[in-house]
């Protein structure tokens, strides 16, 4: 998934004076203050750190309230949506309308109806909704599904996603990886090229001809060509 | 019909016409979308169903209905600048005009819109937060059948609303968090909004998301309870003539709350003679009902012990250092009161462990042994074992410091330690008769103590403190209720003094002299100070000569002896501290 990173930083927190007989617990409070909040300065959200005090000695602020400073390096686990990015997370909800995503376990995001690609077509199935893959039966989202997405926009504050779910990679993760070396094709130069999933999903809704189907068939077809 | 809808030939005002539901929705979404190209009929149509919200017939019912169902299907095509006349309008409708069926359609509506955009998130937490309270109208019916029947209707609703937003945006309570705490009414509020909002925190506290809000919200709940308390002293100190009915409060209730075994909170009223009837304690005094019932739901569920941590953390932050706090220190106690053997030995032995800690500033520990005091000498459901055990801390502590400190008394020098002598003391008389009846404790507690009292540092005269918080505790006729249970106990002490004194005649050892003439000369002086309170008019124009008589100089009135061991007139710390004495308790 991408948006995650690791970083290293130096780092310096600024105590209260009361707090230096217990300077490790307040250093830890400070920095889990700062957890799943947009941080600017790291340029995301913080998930977690790990911390070293690098140096014992402390420089003390002058002013009212004497504040001293302690050096840390630490190790910060970020995570830092941006557009055009691909994002994995689970479906909590699913409505004709929209899909809405929990990522990571705390962001949330939703992925409106005009941005789920006409491949998809909505279905309630034994009292269950989802959404079905017109051209890939075994291609169904449905809630507890986890579902890769790429990101429109991020909303810093409430750590809200708007994402899409109209470019071919994306969609099932289950899916999506069994048949990976297919979809492959769509965006990065294949290597290798596979009929067998091909051949078994056949069946093709009539009149539902989305535009990255035609592009699977014709550049299949290519293929074939020059192999040939 | 409001809205318009396709013009279908067989359609007729008196016909049922059958739409699906999506189709209802691509009509709202059109509606909406059109505003983009200027027309705004359907719009305004659209607004003007969300405004008409009174006294409406049941067709107009079933069409908001539809509307807001409808609504929350095209909550994607809603722009919060376009649309900001919709929006304005769908925050402004207050669930309690409403009944279940539009009621669930609303809060579908904001649920909705809450997680399709992080922009919406606020505004309908804030929404829901503001239904918390019903509107003015409404809040004089909420004692009768209906208005307890939407009342539940309607909380029930914005409760599972916040579990279900929660669901779809993890960090919704986070935000819900900082709005509630915000949102919360100040305790003037003509209206007493606060005590439904406070219900509803409380609701919240052992709700679904209870995991994540409720420490926050309990916390806060006790902090109003302080605001109002201090505000008591206030208001007392402003009355004129708060003298009268002094002593004919119904103390009883209060210390039912602490001391039996099963508090029936029901009378737990404070008087309102004394405080010639101030809404602000009737306001007190149905939020801590609130808490109480609070904290008994949450015994019955098996969380007390949970519960107990948070209020201890608050009680660590907020009631121990809040500058003479009467009453919400009950809370703590209560909560002790249903679990003695978990949360009411592990409330003393954090007050214990706070005392003799020096790391802590002393003012803290001085506060915290005196809340023990208080709390040991009431606490019924306490065994006289732990008590006692609690008691030998305290002592040994003090003979410790006797020993590593070997100078003459200097209150200012030893104010931890004096609070902990008068802290024993304290408990002492309250307690005195189990300790009587056990002879081993006696001797294990009354040798070391009788060191103590003998020692250069001289406690007793410090202890003299006692009687000068009576003049303090002349600013609130609230807290003199707490000189009452003094009297009667003080006025016990003696006789069982006697009897032990008769019974071992032939022991005639010096520390029960001592004790003796202590608890005589403590008699005297509460004996003179009831004569001083009877006799003397407390208004405010008299006041500060009645402190002044009451408190710091010694007078022969007080009776000063000491056993006859001191003929000097005693030197009086100079300075009352309140705050260290039992007074607080």
């Amino acid at each position: 998934m991408e948006g995650l990173s690791v970083a290293d930083a130096d780092l310096v927190v600024y105590l209260h004076p009361s707090k230096s007989s217990k300077v490790s617990q307040a250093i830890l409070r400070e920095l889990s203050s700062s957890l799943f909040k947009f941080n600017e300065t790291f340029g995301g959200v913080l998930l977690a750190y790990d911390v070293n005090i690098l140096d014992k000695q402390a420089k003390i602020l002058s002013g009212v309230h004497p504040y001293f400073g302690v050096r840390l390096k630490a190790n910060l686990l970020l995570f830092s949506p941006k557009s055009d990015m691909l994002l994995e997370g689970k479906v909590v909800k699913l409505s004709q309308e929209s899909i809405h995503v929990i990522i990571l376990g705390f962001s949330s995001a939703i992925i409106t109806a005009e941005n789920i690609r006409r491949e998809f077509k909505y279905k309630t199935k034994d009292n269950e909704e989802l959404f079905a893959s017109r051209s890939h039966k075994r291609h169904v989202i449905k809630v507890g599904t986890m579902i890769r997405f790429l990101v429109k926009s991020f909303d810093e504050e409430i750590l809200h996603i708007i994402g899409s779910l109209m470019p071919a990679c994306t969609g099932s993760i289950r899916w999506l990886d069994r048949n990976s070396e297919e979809i492959s094709e769509f965006d990065r130069s294949a290597t290798k090229s596979t009929d067998r999933e091909w051949q078994e999903d056949k069946t093709v809704d009539e009149g539902a001809t989305p535009l990255s189907y035609n592009n699977h068939i014709q550049k299949f077809k290519k293929r074939r060509i020059s192999e040939d | 019909m409001g809205l318009e809808l396709p013009k279908n030939p067989d359609m007729d005002q008196d016909n049922v016409v059958n739409f699906t539901d999506s189709e209802i929705v691509s009509h709202v979404k059109d509606a909406l979308t059109s505003l983009l190209s200027g027309d705004s009929n359907s719009y305004n149509q659209l607004v003007g169903v969300m405004h008409h919200s009174k006294q409406l017939a049941p067709d107009e019912v079933a069409l908001l209905e539809t509307t807001l169902k409808a609504l929350a299907g095209a909550v994607s095509c809603i722009d919060i600048t376009l649309h900001d006349s919709l929006l304005s309008a769908i925050f402004s409708m207050s669930l309690w005009n409403y009944g279940p069926h539009v009621a669930d359609a609303l809060v579908e509506l904001i649920v909705s819109l809450a997680i399709s955009n992080g922009k919406y998130l606020d505004l309908c937490l804030g929404m829901l937060v503001s239904n918390f309270t019903p509107p003015p109208y409404f809040l004089d019916k909420l004692k009768l059948p209906r208005g307890l029947e939407r009342k539940g209707q309607v909380l029930s609703r914005v409760h599972a609303a916040f579990k279900k937003i929660a669901d779809y945006v993890p960090l919704a309570p986070l935000r819900l968090l900082t709005m509630v705490q915000q949102g919360m009414p100040t305790v003037y509020h003509k209206d007493r909004a606060i005590l439904i909002y406070v219900e509803n925190m409380l609701t919240l506290e052992s709700g679904e998301i209870g995991e994540l809000v409720g420490s926050t919200m309990l916390m806060a709940v006790v902090d109003r309870l302080i605001e109002l308390d201090l505000e008591i002293g206030w208001d007392a100190i402003l009355q004129d003539d708060f003298s009268k009915g002094i002593f004919e409060m119904e103390l009883e209730d209060l210390e039912d709350i602490v001391d039996s075994a099963e508090p029936d909170i029901g009378e737990f009223r404070l008087s309102r003679k004394s405080l010639a009837g101030n809404s602000i304690a009737e306001l007190l005094d149905n939020l801590l009902v609130l808490t109480f019932e609070h904290l008994e739901s949450c015994e019955r569920a098996g969380r007390l012990a949970k519960v107990f941590e948070t209020l201890l953390r608050s009680f660590l932050l907020t009631v121990m250092t809040a500058y003479k706090s009467k009453f919400t220190q009950f809370v703590v106690f209560y909560a002790c009161s249903l679990d003695p053997e978990n949360c009411g030995m592990r409330f003393a032995i954090m007050l214990a462990d706070l005392f003799v800690q020096d790391s802590h500033p002393q003012s803290t520990r001085m506060s915290s042994v005196a809340y023990l005091a208080s709390y040991l000498s009431r606490a019924k459901f306490l065994s006289a074992s732990f008590i006692s055990s609690m008691l030998k801390r305290l002592v040994d502590w003090c003979l410790e410091y006797c020993n590593t400190h070997d100078v003459d008394i200097n209150p200012n020098a030893h104010r931890v330690f004096y609070s902990g002598c008068q802290a024993i003391m304290y408990v002492l008389c309250f307690r005195m008769k189990v300790f009587m009846d056990v002879p081993r404790l006696k001797s294990q507690l009354l040798m070391p103590l009788e060191q103590i009292l003998k020692h250069k540092l001289n406690p007793l005269k410090s202890i003299s403190n006692i009687h000068s918080i009576f003049p303090v505790q002349s600013q609130s006729s609230i807290i003199n209720s707490f000189i009452r249970p003094m009297f009667v106990f003080w006025s016990m002490v003696k006789p069982t003094y006697e009897d032990a004194y008769d019974d071992e005649n032939d022991d005639g050892s010096s520390d029960d002299d001592s004790i003796q003439d202590f608890a005589n000369e403590n008699e005297d002086i509460m004996n003179d100070v009831g004569k001083s309170f009877d006799e003397q008019q407390l208004d405010l124009d008299e006041f500060d000569c009645a402190l002044k008589k009451m408190s710091i100089t010694p007078k022969n009135s007080f009776g000063y002896k000491f056993g006859g061991r001191f003929q000097e007139p005693t030197r009086m710390p100079s300075r009352i501290r309140p705050s260290t004495s039992p007074e607080s308790l």
